[in-house]
């Protein structure tokens, strides 16, 4: 039985033995985020994108027995199912659960590496809803394909449906689905009522300078993450996933709470103390003026999977810390 | 005829006036509205006055930024137009943005992630690589002999711009996706610079190649005519043709470090300029620098308010504005 992604009242993953070193595990967990979020930029740039290959279309009669995913969180998914013991290729980005090192690595949304796909002969392959060429390329070797579309909640939690169905655990995922709603519902509950600051979410902006400072918007999963932790977007009616924010945006939009979610392994106070020190040129920020600056460093911020739920967890109790 | 003295001085007084419309202008308009009175009122402390802070912290180092970046482009185009005697020259053909790039790239791809400190590395790392590559050029074009060949020059420059392109992709594919798009968002050029300080450190850049600058009018005007008429009237002119270069480089790289590669900027505005004023080099380079600094202060506020609250990356909006032009300058020379 593989072990289930977040472990009984679970928060405690962090620093639970990635099976690579940290260093990597940042470097790839933000090119993990980037690549979502291209992905997502690629899929509304062609307008209508494809329907996501039909679950019931191509459906193996058996569960495949070789599973190979491209797609970190969809990765984790297959774990969290109980699949894991089929999956025998991953992408150069997934770093969870920790038996992911020892599978082998097939590239990434840039660049798939097909002969080795071919070689570990899947029977079902995840990848990236606008990887086309290699959807096609593994059709015409005769190997089905699921394609992974980026999105928020909703999309998450169906998607760990149609991945427990694609790879015969469909009763677990179901299961799991309705638990990770549930506990996120949980986390929602405790904070309801309580004022919801107005918060801004950073994912991304120059390490020494407030410079192309990257945040969420108004859609996508980080958005969703936020609101069911109990914070206000400050960027709710920007219909964007990823904003770049200027100086008078950040001005105007005055968040009482400012959150920076980062990937990759823990850092020291001082590291943190350093990137809440860049926000001092801008005193006038309720938050900066208030010292409301929270720094969250986890891949669960930046992989939409099984572990959102301890995004929404760990955000909830940085704007919310009395509720705990 | 007017006397020189008068076309200068209704050059400078007509093109500064532009310049400084734009200028105080421009930090009135952007995606959020502001009230001037409550912007200059002292009676509220600063820390509460959001109207002035939006004023003084956000818009006021942009436009001075956008001011700057543009006067350094634009005369750095029309220096480099006349040394090269090619009127396709830019601030960026003699392989300074490159230069430029690869110094950000690097600092963006391999500068600790967890730097701490007051100062970003991106723009220092820039003017770093446009120095390495201004010293590079310059090498090449002296190598073989006393002079300095201008041919050489443009092929040395064209050739590194290759060069240096080809090592940013070999770093690019190695880098991971954010720092790939932190280059791209960089080499489209940003303006928001958040403060006075990074415009304070490319001042004193500027400023010398400025000083550079106002020494060369008259031995522009010669050597466009051919290195060999330009001596023959008395211009030293390995001496002007490297004090022509030196400056426009340094210009260029105090230009890119502060905003990034903005495109179309130096090689539009002195056309724009000579179309009005004539190919004189003592109007010209005062006219380009003040309608360089409105043009990008312009093309600033297009890139402010266009989207907003979303923002254009200003060398997008030069470059659709530039672009056409640019072609029909090019039609219209055949």
């Amino acid at each position: 039985m593989p072990e289930p992604p977040v472990r009984g009242s679970g928060f405690g993953v962090r620093g639970s033995g990635f099976g690579v070193p940290a260093m990597n595990l940042a470097a790839r967990a933000r090119g993990v985020l980037l690549a979502a979020l291209l992905v997502s930029g690629a899929a509304a740039c062609r307008g209508a994108a494809p329907a996501r290959s039909d679950p019931a279309a191509g459906l193996p009669v058996e569960a495949p027995a070789r599973i190979v995913s491209l797609v970190p969180a969809a990765t984790e998914m297959l774990f969290a199912v109980g699949a894991g013991p089929q999956v025998v290729g991953v992408s150069s980005f997934d770093a969870w659960p920790p038996e992911v090192a020892t599978r082998a690595r097939v590239g990434a949304l840039l660049d798939p590496d097909v002969e080795r796909i071919l070689a570990l002969r899947p029977q079902l392959v995840v990848i990236y809803d606008t990887q086309e060429e290699l959807r096609q390329q593994l059709s015409r070797a005769g190997i089905a394909s699921y394609g992974f579309r980026h999105g928020g909640l909703a999309e998450v939690w169906s998607t760990v449906r149609d991945l427990g169905r694609r790879s015969g655990h469909a009763p677990a995922a179901g299961t799991l689905a309705r638990d990770l709603a549930a506990r996120i519902e949980a986390v929602s509950s405790r904070v309801a009522g309580r004022p919801r600051p107005r918060t801004l979410l950073v994912f991304g902006r120059d390490p020494a300078a407030l410079r192309s400072v990257h945040a969420s918007g108004g859609t996508g999963f980080l958005h969703e993450v936020l609101d069911a932790a109990g914070g206000e977007n400050v960027l709710a009616d920007v219909a964007r996933e990823s904003v770049a924010v200027t100086t008078e945006l950040l001005l105007a939009r005055a968040p009482a709470h400012i959150v920076e979610v980062r990937p990759g392994a823990p850092i020291g106070p001082d590291a943190a103390a350093g990137l809440r020190d860049a926000w001092r040129v801008l005193p006038a920020i309720p938050a900066v003026r208030d010292g409301r600056i929270s720094v969250l460093v986890g891949d669960e911020f930046v992989i939409p999977g099984p572990r959102l739920v301890v995004a929404v967890d760990r955000l909830a109790r940085a704007l919310h810390p009395d509720a705990f | 005829m007017v006397p020189l003295r008068r076309r200068l001085a209704a050059t400078v007084l007509g093109f500064g006036g532009v310049a400084v419309t734009a200028c105080l202008l421009a930090p009135l308009v952007g995606s959020t509205r502001i009230s001037l009175i409550r912007a200059l009122d002292r009676s509220a402390p600063f820390a509460d006055n959001l109207d002035a802070q939006i004023f003084f912290v956000a818009r006021l180092p942009r436009t001075l930024a956008a001011a700057l970046v543009g006067a350094a482009l634009a005369s750095a185009g029309v220096v480099l137009q006349a040394l090269l005697r090619n009127p396709l020259a830019s601030p960026f053909t003699l392989g300074v943005s490159a230069g430029a790039a690869l110094g950000a790239m690097l600092a963006i791809t391999c500068a600790g992630t967890w730097a701490v400190s007051g100062v970003s590395v991106v723009p220092l790392a820039a003017f770093a690589g446009s120095l390495g590559a201004v010293a590079i050029v310059y090498a090449l074009a002296t190598v073989k002999r006393r002079g300095l060949s201008t041919e050489v020059l443009l092929l040395a420059g064209v050739t590194l711009n290759a060069f240096f392109s080809a090592l940013i992709l070999f770093v690019q594919y190695f880098a991971d996706a954010s720092q790939t798009l932190r280059t791209v968002r960089w080499l489209m050029g940003d303006l928001d610079v958040g403060g006075y300080g990074p415009v304070l450190a490319a001042l004193p850049m500027v400023l010398l190649a400025a000083a550079g600058v106002a020494l060369l009018p008259r031995s522009l005007n010669l050597l466009s005519l051919g290195t060999e008429a330009a001596a023959a009237r008395g211009v030293n002119v390995l001496g002007a043709q490297r004090l022509a270069f030196l400056s426009a480089s340094v210009a260029t790289g105090a230009a890119v470090s502060l905003g990034g590669p903005v495109g179309f900027v130096g090689i539009i505005v002195p056309h724009l300029v000579r179309l009005l004023v004539g190919a004189d080099h003592r109007l010209v380079l005062p006219a380009a620098a003040l309608f360089g600094a409105a043009f990008l202060v312009g093309c600033d506020v297009v890139a402010r308010v266009a989207l907003a609250p979303l923002e254009l990356p200003v060398g997008i909006v030069t470059a659709i504005l530039g672009g056409p032009f640019f072609v029909w300058l090019l039609v219209r020379q055949r």
